[in-house]
Protein backbone atom coordinates (compact mmCIF):
# COMPACT_ATOMS: atom_id res chain seq x y z
CA UNK A 1 0.00 0.00 0.00
CA UNK A 2 1.35 3.77 -0.94
CA UNK A 3 2.19 5.50 2.11
CA UNK A 4 1.22 9.15 2.45
CA UNK A 5 3.16 11.17 4.69
CA UNK A 6 1.65 14.77 6.21
CA UNK A 7 4.74 16.47 7.89
CA UNK A 8 3.72 17.80 11.52
CA UNK A 9 6.02 20.84 12.12
CA UNK A 10 3.51 21.76 14.84
CA UNK A 11 2.15 25.18 12.85
CA UNK A 12 -1.40 22.82 11.71
CA UNK A 13 -4.60 21.39 12.56
CA UNK A 14 -3.70 17.89 11.26
CA UNK A 15 -6.99 16.20 11.80
CA UNK A 16 -8.70 17.37 9.16
CA UNK A 17 -5.96 17.10 6.53
CA UNK A 18 -5.86 13.53 7.57
CA UNK A 19 -9.62 12.22 7.59
CA UNK A 20 -9.87 14.20 3.84
CA UNK A 21 -6.59 12.27 2.20
CA UNK A 22 -7.38 8.59 4.05
CA UNK A 23 -11.61 9.63 2.75
CA UNK A 24 -10.34 10.46 -0.73
CA UNK A 25 -7.57 7.13 -0.27
CA UNK A 26 -10.68 4.56 0.15
CA UNK A 27 -8.30 2.21 1.97
CA UNK A 28 -5.86 2.43 -1.00
CA UNK A 29 -3.40 4.26 0.58
CA UNK A 30 -2.03 4.77 4.52
CA UNK A 31 -2.26 7.95 6.08
CA UNK A 32 0.97 8.98 8.33
CA UNK A 33 1.48 12.23 10.12
CA UNK A 34 5.30 12.80 10.81
CA UNK A 35 8.18 14.85 11.49
CA UNK A 36 10.87 12.75 10.49
CA UNK A 37 12.93 12.91 7.76
CA UNK A 38 13.39 9.44 7.24
CA UNK A 39 9.72 8.69 7.49
CA UNK A 40 8.98 11.45 4.96
CA UNK A 41 12.20 10.50 2.68
CA UNK A 42 9.89 6.99 2.52
CA UNK A 43 6.91 8.50 1.39
CA UNK A 44 5.45 8.01 -1.94
CA UNK A 45 3.87 11.09 -1.78
CA UNK A 46 4.04 13.96 0.79
CA UNK A 47 1.16 16.99 2.21
CA UNK A 48 2.89 19.83 3.27
CA UNK A 49 0.31 22.14 5.18
CA UNK A 50 0.45 25.11 7.40
CA UNK A 51 -1.44 27.53 9.47
CA UNK A 52 -0.09 30.71 11.81
CA UNK A 53 2.47 33.16 11.29
CA UNK A 54 5.40 32.66 8.27
CA UNK A 55 8.02 33.46 10.83
CA UNK A 56 6.31 31.05 13.28
CA UNK A 57 6.36 28.28 10.38
CA UNK A 58 9.95 29.12 9.40
CA UNK A 59 11.17 28.81 12.40
CA UNK A 60 9.14 25.23 13.36
CA UNK A 61 10.77 23.55 10.01
CA UNK A 62 14.37 25.00 10.57
CA UNK A 63 14.29 23.77 14.45
CA UNK A 64 13.39 20.89 13.33
CA UNK A 65 15.71 20.55 10.41
CA UNK A 66 12.94 19.99 7.65
CA UNK A 67 14.05 22.41 5.23
CA UNK A 68 16.34 20.29 3.21
CA UNK A 69 13.96 17.71 3.87
CA UNK A 70 10.90 19.62 2.52
CA UNK A 71 13.01 20.54 -0.59
CA UNK A 72 14.28 16.91 -1.43
CA UNK A 73 10.79 15.58 -0.83
CA UNK A 74 9.41 18.21 -3.52
CA UNK A 75 12.13 17.59 -6.18
CA UNK A 76 11.70 13.53 -6.23
CA UNK A 77 7.63 12.82 -5.59
CA UNK A 78 4.30 13.78 -5.63
CA UNK A 79 4.10 17.32 -2.99
CA UNK A 80 1.23 19.05 -2.08
CA UNK A 81 1.51 22.27 -0.37
CA UNK A 82 -1.68 23.54 1.57
CA UNK A 83 -2.10 27.10 2.77
CA UNK A 84 1.05 28.57 4.58
CA UNK A 85 2.83 24.95 3.05
CA UNK A 86 1.97 26.81 -0.05
CA UNK A 87 3.34 30.48 1.02
CA UNK A 88 6.55 29.23 2.25
CA UNK A 89 7.86 27.59 -0.92
CA UNK A 90 8.52 31.22 -2.13
CA UNK A 91 11.66 33.14 -1.32
CA UNK A 92 10.38 35.61 1.15
CA UNK A 93 7.08 36.62 2.82
CA UNK A 94 6.42 40.43 3.87
CA UNK A 95 4.86 38.79 6.86
CA UNK A 96 6.62 39.46 10.32
CA UNK A 97 8.34 42.53 8.77
CA UNK A 98 9.61 40.44 6.07
CA UNK A 99 9.98 36.49 6.20
CA UNK A 100 13.00 34.24 4.88
CA UNK A 101 10.93 31.35 3.33
CA UNK A 102 11.99 27.85 1.41
CA UNK A 103 12.54 29.55 -2.19
CA UNK A 104 11.78 26.84 -4.44
CA UNK A 105 10.02 29.40 -6.06
CA UNK A 106 11.27 32.92 -7.04
CA UNK A 107 9.06 35.40 -5.76
CA UNK A 108 6.81 36.52 -2.47
CA UNK A 109 4.15 36.45 -0.43
CA UNK A 110 2.21 40.06 -0.15
CA UNK A 111 -0.38 40.97 2.28
CA UNK A 112 -3.71 41.83 1.08
CA UNK A 113 -4.04 45.06 2.58
CA UNK A 114 -1.33 46.59 1.47
CA UNK A 115 -1.24 45.49 -1.76
CA UNK A 116 -5.20 45.91 -2.26
CA UNK A 117 -6.53 49.53 -3.15
CA UNK A 118 -8.64 50.78 -0.11
CA UNK A 119 -11.41 51.61 -2.49
CA UNK A 120 -12.10 47.72 -2.77
CA UNK A 121 -13.05 47.37 0.85
CA UNK A 122 -12.00 43.60 1.48
CA UNK A 123 -12.23 42.32 4.62
CA UNK A 124 -9.10 40.59 5.77
CA UNK A 125 -8.28 37.78 5.85
CA UNK A 126 -10.25 36.55 2.39
CA UNK A 127 -12.64 33.67 4.48
CA UNK A 128 -14.83 31.99 3.00
CA UNK A 129 -15.86 30.07 -0.84
CA UNK A 130 -14.02 31.47 -3.76
CA UNK A 131 -13.62 30.64 -6.95
CA UNK A 132 -10.82 28.88 -8.91
CA UNK A 133 -9.88 29.77 -12.38
CA UNK A 134 -7.72 27.24 -14.67
CA UNK A 135 -4.90 28.41 -15.59
CA UNK A 136 -3.60 25.65 -17.40
CA UNK A 137 -4.19 21.70 -17.37
CA UNK A 138 -2.91 19.46 -14.95
CA UNK A 139 -4.18 16.22 -13.76
CA UNK A 140 -5.25 17.18 -10.54
CA UNK A 141 -7.73 19.25 -12.02
CA UNK A 142 -9.34 16.16 -13.39
CA UNK A 143 -13.42 15.63 -12.94
CA UNK A 144 -13.33 19.18 -11.26
CA UNK A 145 -14.73 22.26 -13.18
CA UNK A 146 -13.49 25.54 -14.52
CA UNK A 147 -14.19 28.00 -11.86
CA UNK A 148 -15.33 25.44 -9.22
CA UNK A 149 -15.55 27.04 -5.47
CA UNK A 150 -12.85 26.38 -2.96
CA UNK A 151 -12.63 26.88 0.85
CA UNK A 152 -10.10 29.96 1.76
CA UNK A 153 -8.95 31.66 4.62
CA UNK A 154 -5.52 33.81 4.79
CA UNK A 155 -4.10 36.95 4.88
CA UNK A 156 -1.46 36.99 2.28
CA UNK A 157 -1.06 35.78 -1.01
CA UNK A 158 2.10 34.28 -3.12
CA UNK A 159 2.87 36.32 -6.30
CA UNK A 160 5.61 33.47 -8.25
CA UNK A 161 8.05 35.37 -10.19
CA UNK A 162 7.26 33.58 -13.37
CA UNK A 163 3.48 33.85 -13.72
CA UNK A 164 3.42 30.36 -15.51
CA UNK A 165 3.82 28.36 -12.37
CA UNK A 166 0.42 30.15 -11.42
CA UNK A 167 -2.17 27.14 -12.72
CA UNK A 168 -4.91 28.70 -10.82
CA UNK A 169 -6.33 31.98 -10.00
CA UNK A 170 -8.90 33.73 -7.37
CA UNK A 171 -9.92 37.44 -7.68
CA UNK A 172 -9.95 38.74 -4.15
CA UNK A 173 -9.49 42.46 -5.09
CA UNK A 174 -6.95 41.66 -7.24
CA UNK A 175 -6.10 38.95 -9.13
CA UNK A 176 -3.35 36.46 -7.20
CA UNK A 177 -1.99 32.92 -7.67
CA UNK A 178 -4.32 30.80 -5.62
CA UNK A 179 -2.46 27.67 -7.16
CA UNK A 180 1.21 27.16 -7.73
CA UNK A 181 2.50 23.94 -9.64
CA UNK A 182 5.94 22.77 -11.62
CA UNK A 183 6.98 19.28 -11.93
CA UNK A 184 6.33 17.35 -8.49
CA UNK A 185 5.23 20.39 -6.68
CA UNK A 186 1.19 21.34 -6.49
CA UNK A 187 0.37 23.64 -3.90
CA UNK A 188 -2.89 25.81 -3.60
CA UNK A 189 -3.63 28.64 -0.92
CA UNK A 190 -7.35 27.24 -0.56
CA UNK A 191 -8.10 23.98 1.78
CA UNK A 192 -8.91 21.30 -0.03
CA UNK A 193 -9.55 19.33 3.37
CA UNK A 194 -12.48 21.71 3.77
CA UNK A 195 -13.51 22.50 0.38
CA UNK A 196 -16.47 19.21 -0.07
CA UNK A 197 -16.23 17.54 -3.08
CA UNK A 198 -14.10 19.47 -5.06
CA UNK A 199 -11.75 19.24 -1.92
CA UNK A 200 -12.45 15.44 -1.95
CA UNK A 201 -11.99 15.01 -5.83
CA UNK A 202 -8.65 16.83 -5.78
CA UNK A 203 -7.17 15.05 -3.23
CA UNK A 204 -7.97 11.89 -4.91
CA UNK A 205 -6.75 13.29 -7.98
CA UNK A 206 -3.54 13.81 -5.60
CA UNK A 207 -3.43 10.28 -4.61
CA UNK A 208 -3.67 9.06 -8.16
CA UNK A 209 -0.65 11.21 -9.37
CA UNK A 210 2.38 10.24 -10.27
CA UNK A 211 4.29 13.63 -10.63
CA UNK A 212 6.45 14.43 -13.02
CA UNK B 1 -16.46 36.63 -9.72
CA UNK B 2 -16.55 37.69 -6.04
CA UNK B 3 -16.00 35.66 -2.78
CA UNK B 4 -19.42 33.84 -2.36
CA UNK B 5 -21.15 34.81 0.57
CA UNK B 6 -21.80 31.70 3.31
CA UNK B 7 -25.02 30.32 4.58
CA UNK B 8 -24.18 28.69 8.07
CA UNK B 9 -26.50 26.30 10.00
CA UNK B 10 -26.07 26.69 13.72
CA UNK B 11 -26.84 23.72 15.97
CA UNK B 12 -27.17 23.49 19.52
CA UNK B 13 -25.52 20.40 21.53
CA UNK B 14 -26.32 19.72 24.76
CA UNK B 15 -23.86 16.78 26.78
CA UNK B 16 -23.09 15.62 22.72
CA UNK B 17 -26.66 15.39 21.70
CA UNK B 18 -27.99 18.11 19.29
CA UNK B 19 -30.79 19.67 21.00
CA UNK B 20 -33.85 22.34 19.99
CA UNK B 21 -35.83 20.19 17.88
CA UNK B 22 -34.28 19.35 15.22
CA UNK B 23 -36.86 17.90 12.67
CA UNK B 24 -35.75 15.87 9.61
CA UNK B 25 -38.24 12.82 8.52
CA UNK B 26 -35.40 11.45 6.43
CA UNK B 27 -32.64 10.87 9.49
CA UNK B 28 -32.38 8.51 11.62
CA UNK B 29 -31.32 10.04 14.68
CA UNK B 30 -31.99 13.82 14.51
CA UNK B 31 -30.33 14.49 17.81
CA UNK B 32 -26.84 12.67 16.81
CA UNK B 33 -24.47 16.09 15.69
CA UNK B 34 -22.51 13.75 12.44
CA UNK B 35 -26.00 12.59 11.00
CA UNK B 36 -27.25 16.07 11.17
CA UNK B 37 -24.54 18.14 9.67
CA UNK B 38 -23.85 15.57 7.35
CA UNK B 39 -27.73 16.75 6.13
CA UNK B 40 -26.29 19.56 5.87
CA UNK B 41 -22.96 19.31 4.30
CA UNK B 42 -25.21 17.25 1.31
CA UNK B 43 -27.65 20.33 1.44
CA UNK B 44 -24.39 22.67 0.00
CA UNK B 45 -24.12 24.24 3.43
CA UNK B 46 -20.64 26.27 3.57
CA UNK B 47 -20.32 25.79 7.00
CA UNK B 48 -21.42 24.24 10.39
CA UNK B 49 -21.62 25.87 13.74
CA UNK B 50 -21.90 24.31 17.03
CA UNK B 51 -23.26 25.98 20.17
CA UNK B 52 -21.77 24.04 22.88
CA UNK B 53 -24.94 24.64 25.11
CA UNK B 54 -23.60 21.56 28.14
CA UNK B 55 -24.15 23.71 31.11
CA UNK B 56 -21.76 21.04 34.04
CA UNK B 57 -18.14 21.21 33.16
CA UNK B 58 -17.57 17.58 33.26
CA UNK B 59 -18.64 16.80 30.05
CA UNK B 60 -16.77 20.04 28.39
CA UNK B 61 -14.63 16.79 26.86
CA UNK B 62 -17.88 15.58 25.08
CA UNK B 63 -17.51 18.68 23.01
CA UNK B 64 -14.54 17.75 21.63
CA UNK B 65 -15.33 14.43 20.88
CA UNK B 66 -18.25 15.27 19.01
CA UNK B 67 -16.09 17.61 16.58
CA UNK B 68 -13.81 14.94 16.03
CA UNK B 69 -16.32 12.46 14.89
CA UNK B 70 -17.93 15.22 12.46
CA UNK B 71 -14.45 16.31 11.16
CA UNK B 72 -13.87 12.66 10.54
CA UNK B 73 -16.71 12.86 7.63
CA UNK B 74 -17.76 16.23 6.95
CA UNK B 75 -15.22 18.26 5.03
CA UNK B 76 -16.03 21.26 5.17
CA UNK B 77 -15.46 24.14 8.21
CA UNK B 78 -16.62 24.06 11.73
CA UNK B 79 -17.11 26.72 14.42
CA UNK B 80 -17.59 25.98 18.20
CA UNK B 81 -18.51 28.23 20.91
CA UNK B 82 -19.89 28.22 24.13
CA UNK B 83 -18.06 28.08 27.36
CA UNK B 84 -14.49 28.49 25.84
CA UNK B 85 -12.21 29.34 28.52
CA UNK B 86 -9.22 28.28 28.23
CA UNK B 87 -6.25 28.20 25.58
CA UNK B 88 -6.29 25.06 26.36
CA UNK B 89 -10.43 24.52 25.75
CA UNK B 90 -9.45 26.49 22.16
CA UNK B 91 -6.54 24.00 21.61
CA UNK B 92 -8.24 20.43 22.15
CA UNK B 93 -10.99 21.85 20.14
CA UNK B 94 -8.75 22.87 17.35
CA UNK B 95 -7.03 19.51 17.71
CA UNK B 96 -10.43 17.70 17.42
CA UNK B 97 -10.86 19.38 13.80
CA UNK B 98 -12.37 22.70 14.48
CA UNK B 99 -11.43 25.27 12.16
CA UNK B 100 -12.92 28.06 14.36
CA UNK B 101 -13.66 28.99 17.74
CA UNK B 102 -16.46 31.45 19.35
CA UNK B 103 -15.42 32.97 22.00
CA UNK B 104 -17.98 35.15 24.04
CA UNK B 105 -17.91 35.40 27.94
CA UNK B 106 -14.41 34.63 28.21
CA UNK B 107 -14.30 38.25 26.05
CA UNK B 108 -16.22 40.57 28.01
CA UNK B 109 -14.55 39.00 31.23
CA UNK B 110 -10.88 39.39 30.14
CA UNK B 111 -10.37 40.88 26.39
CA UNK B 112 -6.71 40.15 26.30
CA UNK B 113 -7.95 36.53 26.51
CA UNK B 114 -8.60 37.52 22.43
CA UNK B 115 -5.12 38.74 21.88
CA UNK B 116 -3.66 35.73 23.63
CA UNK B 117 -5.59 33.18 21.86
CA UNK B 118 -4.95 34.84 18.16
CA UNK B 119 -1.52 35.04 18.82
CA UNK B 120 -1.34 31.22 20.12
CA UNK B 121 -3.45 29.71 17.24
CA UNK B 122 -3.47 32.45 14.91
CA UNK B 123 -6.64 35.10 14.34
CA UNK B 124 -7.81 32.60 11.30
CA UNK B 125 -8.99 30.45 13.93
CA UNK B 126 -10.41 33.04 16.56
CA UNK B 127 -14.38 34.17 16.40
CA UNK B 128 -15.53 36.54 18.83
CA UNK B 129 -18.89 36.20 19.15
CA UNK B 130 -21.28 39.60 20.15
CA UNK B 131 -24.41 39.28 22.04
CA UNK B 132 -25.58 42.85 21.32
CA UNK B 133 -29.03 44.64 22.75
CA UNK B 134 -30.67 48.31 21.28
CA UNK B 135 -29.91 50.28 24.56
CA UNK B 136 -31.09 53.95 22.51
CA UNK B 137 -34.54 55.00 22.67
CA UNK B 138 -35.89 55.20 19.19
CA UNK B 139 -35.64 59.42 19.21
CA UNK B 140 -32.40 58.76 19.94
CA UNK B 141 -29.24 58.07 17.86
CA UNK B 142 -28.87 54.34 17.72
CA UNK B 143 -26.90 52.70 20.39
CA UNK B 144 -26.36 48.85 20.97
CA UNK B 145 -24.95 47.35 24.39
CA UNK B 146 -22.99 44.34 25.20
CA UNK B 147 -25.06 41.71 27.08
CA UNK B 148 -24.24 38.12 28.60
CA UNK B 149 -25.23 35.38 29.90
CA UNK B 150 -28.09 34.89 26.90
CA UNK B 151 -28.76 38.51 27.38
CA UNK B 152 -29.55 38.66 30.83
CA UNK B 153 -26.84 41.01 31.95
CA UNK B 154 -25.82 44.23 30.75
CA UNK B 155 -22.57 45.17 30.28
CA UNK B 156 -22.15 48.81 29.47
CA UNK B 157 -20.16 48.26 26.40
CA UNK B 158 -20.84 50.00 23.22
CA UNK B 159 -21.27 46.87 20.62
CA UNK B 160 -19.38 49.13 18.17
CA UNK B 161 -16.38 50.23 20.18
CA UNK B 162 -16.46 46.53 21.29
CA UNK B 163 -16.28 45.00 18.07
CA UNK B 164 -13.15 47.30 16.59
CA UNK B 165 -11.59 46.58 19.99
CA UNK B 166 -11.86 42.60 19.26
CA UNK B 167 -10.51 43.01 16.10
CA UNK B 168 -7.75 45.39 17.11
CA UNK B 169 -6.80 42.27 19.37
CA UNK B 170 -6.56 39.49 16.31
CA UNK B 171 -10.55 38.48 15.83
CA UNK B 172 -10.41 36.87 12.41
CA UNK B 173 -14.15 37.05 12.36
CA UNK B 174 -17.54 38.21 14.56
CA UNK B 175 -20.59 36.53 14.91
CA UNK B 176 -23.02 38.99 15.67
CA UNK B 177 -26.42 38.29 17.69
CA UNK B 178 -28.97 40.80 18.14
CA UNK B 179 -30.77 39.57 21.28
CA UNK B 180 -33.40 41.88 20.60
CA UNK B 181 -34.12 39.42 17.55
CA UNK B 182 -33.29 36.22 18.29
CA UNK B 183 -35.84 33.83 18.62
CA UNK B 184 -38.51 36.54 17.31
CA UNK B 185 -38.59 35.45 13.66
CA UNK B 186 -38.58 39.01 12.51
CA UNK B 187 -35.43 39.18 11.19
CA UNK B 188 -31.88 40.46 11.65
CA UNK B 189 -31.38 44.07 13.04
CA UNK B 190 -30.28 45.28 9.66
CA UNK B 191 -29.18 48.39 11.28
CA UNK B 192 -26.70 47.31 14.24
CA UNK B 193 -25.38 44.65 11.48
CA UNK B 194 -24.52 47.11 8.83
CA UNK B 195 -22.97 49.23 11.38
CA UNK B 196 -20.72 46.88 12.92
CA UNK B 197 -19.81 45.36 9.35
CA UNK B 198 -19.11 48.70 7.98
CA UNK B 199 -16.86 49.51 11.00
CA UNK B 200 -14.51 46.63 10.86
CA UNK B 201 -12.28 45.22 8.44
CA UNK B 202 -12.56 41.53 9.48
CA UNK B 203 -16.14 39.20 8.28
CA UNK B 204 -19.32 39.25 9.96
CA UNK B 205 -21.96 37.12 10.65
CA UNK B 206 -25.24 37.94 11.13
CA UNK B 207 -27.70 36.15 14.08
CA UNK B 208 -30.83 36.02 15.62
CA UNK B 209 -34.20 36.48 14.06
CA UNK B 210 -34.05 34.38 11.02
CA UNK B 211 -37.88 33.57 9.96
CA UNK B 212 -37.75 33.27 6.33
CA UNK B 213 -35.45 33.61 2.98
CA UNK B 214 -35.96 37.10 2.68
CA UNK B 215 -34.63 37.87 5.92
CA UNK B 216 -31.11 36.02 5.03
CA UNK B 217 -30.73 38.13 1.61
CA UNK B 218 -31.63 41.35 4.08
CA UNK B 219 -29.02 40.45 6.00
CA UNK B 220 -26.05 40.29 2.84
CA UNK B 221 -27.63 43.46 1.22
CA UNK B 222 -29.15 46.00 3.54
CA UNK B 223 -27.11 44.64 6.85
CA UNK B 224 -23.60 44.13 4.76
CA UNK B 225 -23.05 40.60 6.41
CA UNK B 226 -20.40 38.44 5.10
CA UNK B 227 -21.86 35.39 6.24
CA UNK B 228 -25.72 34.46 7.92
CA UNK B 229 -26.39 32.25 10.32
CA UNK B 230 -30.07 30.45 11.19
CA UNK B 231 -30.86 27.87 13.12
CA UNK B 232 -34.72 26.97 13.28
CA UNK B 233 -35.91 27.71 10.28
CA UNK B 234 -33.15 25.06 8.34
CA UNK B 235 -33.75 22.71 11.64
CA UNK B 236 -37.74 22.45 11.52
CA UNK B 237 -37.15 21.68 7.35
CA UNK B 238 -39.54 25.16 6.89
CA UNK B 239 -36.69 25.74 4.29
CA UNK B 240 -33.70 23.44 2.95
CA UNK B 241 -30.24 25.48 2.65
CA UNK B 242 -30.29 24.64 -1.22
CA UNK B 243 -33.74 26.94 -1.19
CA UNK B 244 -31.89 29.40 0.92
CA UNK B 245 -29.09 29.62 -1.81
CA UNK B 246 -31.70 29.79 -4.89
CA UNK B 247 -33.00 32.41 -2.83
CA UNK B 248 -29.47 34.59 -2.11
CA UNK B 249 -29.09 34.10 -6.14
CA UNK B 250 -32.13 35.03 -7.08
CA UNK B 251 -31.14 37.86 -5.38
CA UNK B 252 -27.97 38.59 -6.95
CA UNK B 253 -25.68 37.27 -4.05
CA UNK B 254 -22.43 35.28 -5.13
CA UNK B 255 -23.42 31.76 -3.58
CA UNK B 256 -20.99 28.56 -3.75
CA UNK B 257 -21.83 26.66 -6.86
Amino acid sequence: MQKIVVIDYGMSNLHSVCSALAHAAKGQAEVIISQDSAEIASADRVVFPGQGAAADCMQALNKLNLASVIRKAASEKPFLGICMGMQVLLEQSEENDGTSCLGLYEGSVKSFRRHVDPQEKIKVPHMGWNAIQQKQEHPLWSGIPQDSYFYFVHSYFVQPTDSKYAIGRTDYGLEFASVIASDNVFAMQCHPEKSASNGLRLLTNFIQWHGA
Amino acid sequence: MPLAKRIIPCLDVDAGRVVKGVQFVDIRDAGDPVEVAKRYDREGADEITFLDITASSDQRETMAHVVEQVASEVFIPLTVGGGIRSIQDIRNLLNAGADKVGINTAAVRDPNFVREAAERVGSQCIVVSIDAKKVSLDSEVNRWEIFTHGGRNATGIDAIQWAQQMCDYGAGELLLTSMDRDGTKQGFDLELTRTISDAVSVPVIASGGVGCLEHLSAGVIDGHADAVLAASIFHFGEYSIDQAKAHMLSQGITMRG
